[in-house]
């Protein structure tokens, strides 16, 4: 996801200044009302992390602590559902980026009978209500007596996944000039070799973007979850199951740490992408 | 055979794929469909009767829910586009060196929990939260002045919950647009509301489309935000279809909302598409 930020080359400069379409610093204080304002939930949840509260709800502030760091843990039960929330993703992440790297390819690079049909399944699986699949997932394990758990929530994230990394592959792949492949093929490489040395290093950024996209859609998601999961838990479940009988401050914590891990990956993705810009 | 095995090529990179979609996306929707004309309960099992009556009875039941949802999300998703067009138009033509890091900060709510997010959007609208409770002290509001339970604390939630998602379709297609283009109309002496009437919002609307279809389809079958923010008398269909599942086990009627639902939703989409000249809707999605 954070490789869609990186600056896009800038557009030609402007000639006349006075004239640009719209005076700027009224907007300009606008974007910061509206950063402003995407902020305070954010900031109300790093510092109720903080809140040194002594009944179950988690809503008025009763004074600085450290300890829900210290206990960061306690919660046996929570751990297990963050411990099922990384490693859902990272399974995901691998399965559909490989599924969806293919699939992005077979779009982005041949012409085929059936292809309209393929954009069509892939748009329908991005544009489903999550709701509707949840719901139909649950429906067909009922009556398949599935057992519900990991494993079905494991085939659900990879189900809504894959067409991402795909679309973002095909986006990627769609620009490859075709005599590039063909000048590896006249050199004596085999289509692996062609695939491993010409192909895939083009795609690379895509299949990255898609990658960190199953990942994040994976680790997040709470609505098809909830209609898989069986008994088994997740961080999202936990917290939405939690907020009947409140909240307790670890969950904060745990969303500041993974706030934190996030943001930080992120700068250091854009901080290395511009020092590559800058020394190519 | 060479020529054979070429032909073959991508239908082979698309099995997995295509096999796990079949099985875990089309195949249970096929399935759903034939539910919600089952009749039948959690003890004797389901039976295929053709019992349309599912989707009447389901609408008149819960036809006002089902109301409610689309206007709320139509609500959120306008102001989503309200919100986010001006912020997206100032750091696509403005943002200068430090455009990416706008975006980011305007992107910065992903990095927290969909479920946790609310329920934190929660917090701050609480009677003495961080902004009702100073309100309140100077006097500025009455004691009893509150905003959760409400439809317009579920709004304020979906909103918040998915501008991010209508500020990166649109800087993206803002971001495209080509300044001499701009500069053209300046120089055959169009004013600069003109100009962003005629040349500006045209060339972002795709932006604004793709914003729409990824907004308002997930913003009217959420069921979260009205859960923790609107209280009982709030309630979206994505909790009816929630509440039949698990709590009632009605998976016909559950099933019948489901379908009605998605429809719905997709002849919006197709209609919205429609108005603004959209030929393929593919086309504009795949964009």
């Amino acid at each position: 996801m954070t490789t869609t930020i990186s600056a896009p080359p800038p557009v030609a400069a402007p000639r006349r200044r006075r004239r640009r379409p719209l005076r700027g610093r009224g907007l300009h204080l606008y974007t910061i009302v509206l950063v402003g304002w995407l902020l305070v939930p954010i900031a109300v949840m790093i510092l109720f992390g903080f809140n040194d509260t002594h009944t179950k709800q988690n809503f008025e502030w009763e004074g600085f602590t450290l300890k829900w760091y210290v206990h960061l843990f306690d919660k046996k039960d929570l751990t297990t559902a963050l411990i099922n929330s990384l490693t859902i993703a990272l399974l995901t992440t691998l399965i559909a980026t490989v599924l969806g790297t293919l699939l992005g390819l077979a779009i982005g690079r041949h012409r085929f009978r059936g292809q309209g049909m393929a954009n069509l399944v892939m748009f329908a699986a991005i544009s489903c209500p999550e709701i509707v699949m949840g719901a139909s997932l649950l429906s067909m394990f009922v009556a398949t007596e599935t057992p519900r758990g990991y494993l079905t929530i494991l085939a659900a994230h990879v189900m809504f996944s894959v067409s991402f990394v795909a679309i973002t592959v095909r986006a990627r792949a769609v620009g490859i000039d075709p005599s590039v492949e063909e000048a590896a093929r006249d050199l004596g490489a085999g289509p692996l070799t062609t695939f491993r040395l010409v192909t895939l290093p083009m795609i690379m950024p895509g299949v990255l973007s898609g990658a960190l996209l199953a990942f994040a859609l994976s680790v997040d998601d709470f609505i098809i979850t909830n209609f898989t999961s069986g008994s088994t838990q997740t961080f999202p479940l936990w917290v939405w199951s939690s907020t009947r009988t409140g909240t307790p401050p670890q969950v904060n914590v745990m969303g500041t740490l993974i706030f934190a891990i996030g943001v930080l990956l992120a700068v250091i993705n854009i901080v290395a992408a511009r020092r590559r810009a800058r020394h190519s | 055979m060479r020529r054979l095995r070429g032909a073959l090529t991508p239908y082979l990179l698309m099995l997995p794929a295509g096999l796990w979609l079949l099985v875990f996306f089309a195949i249970p929707l096929v399935y759903m469909a034939s539910v919600s004309l089952m009749t039948g309960n959690l003890i004797d099992g389901w039976k295929l009767t053709w019992h349309w009556q599912n989707y009447t009875e389901g609408l008149d039941v819960y036809g006002d829910k089902l109301l409610r949802s689309l206007w709320y999300g139509l609500i959120a998703t306008v102001a989503c586009i309200v919100l986010a067009y001006p912020a997206a138009y100032w750091i696509a033509f403005k943002g200068g060196r430090h455009k990416s890091t706008w975006l980011f900060l305007l992107l910065l709510p992903f990095f927290v929990s969909f479920v946790l997010r609310t329920i934190s959007w929660k917090l701050v609208l609480t009677d003495n939260g961080p902004i009702l409770g100073p309100l309140k002290s100077w006097g500025l509001l009455p004691d009893g002045f509150h905003v959760l339970d409400s439809g317009f604390a579920v709004i304020s939630g979906l909103t918040y919950n998915f501008l991010p998602f209508m500020v990166l379709p649109i800087y993206v297609a803002l971001e495209r647009i080509d300044y001499r283009t701009i500069e053209a109309a300046y120089d055959l002496y169009a004013g600069r509301v003109e100009v962003f009437r005629r040349v500006v919002l045209p060339l972002s609307l795709p932006g604004v489309f793709a914003g729409v279809i990824m907004t308002f389809v997930p913003v009217t079958s959420d069921y979260v935000n009205a859960q923790v923010l609107g209280g009982p008398g709030n309630t979206m269909i994505g909790n009816v279809i929630q509440a039949e599942y698990f709590t009632n086990s009605n998976y016909h009627t559950a099933s019948a909302l489901s379908f009605t639902l998605m429809a719905l939703l997709l002849i919006g989409i197709f209609a919205y598409a429609r108005a603004l000249g959209t030929k393929d809707v593919l086309e504009a999605a795949g964009r």
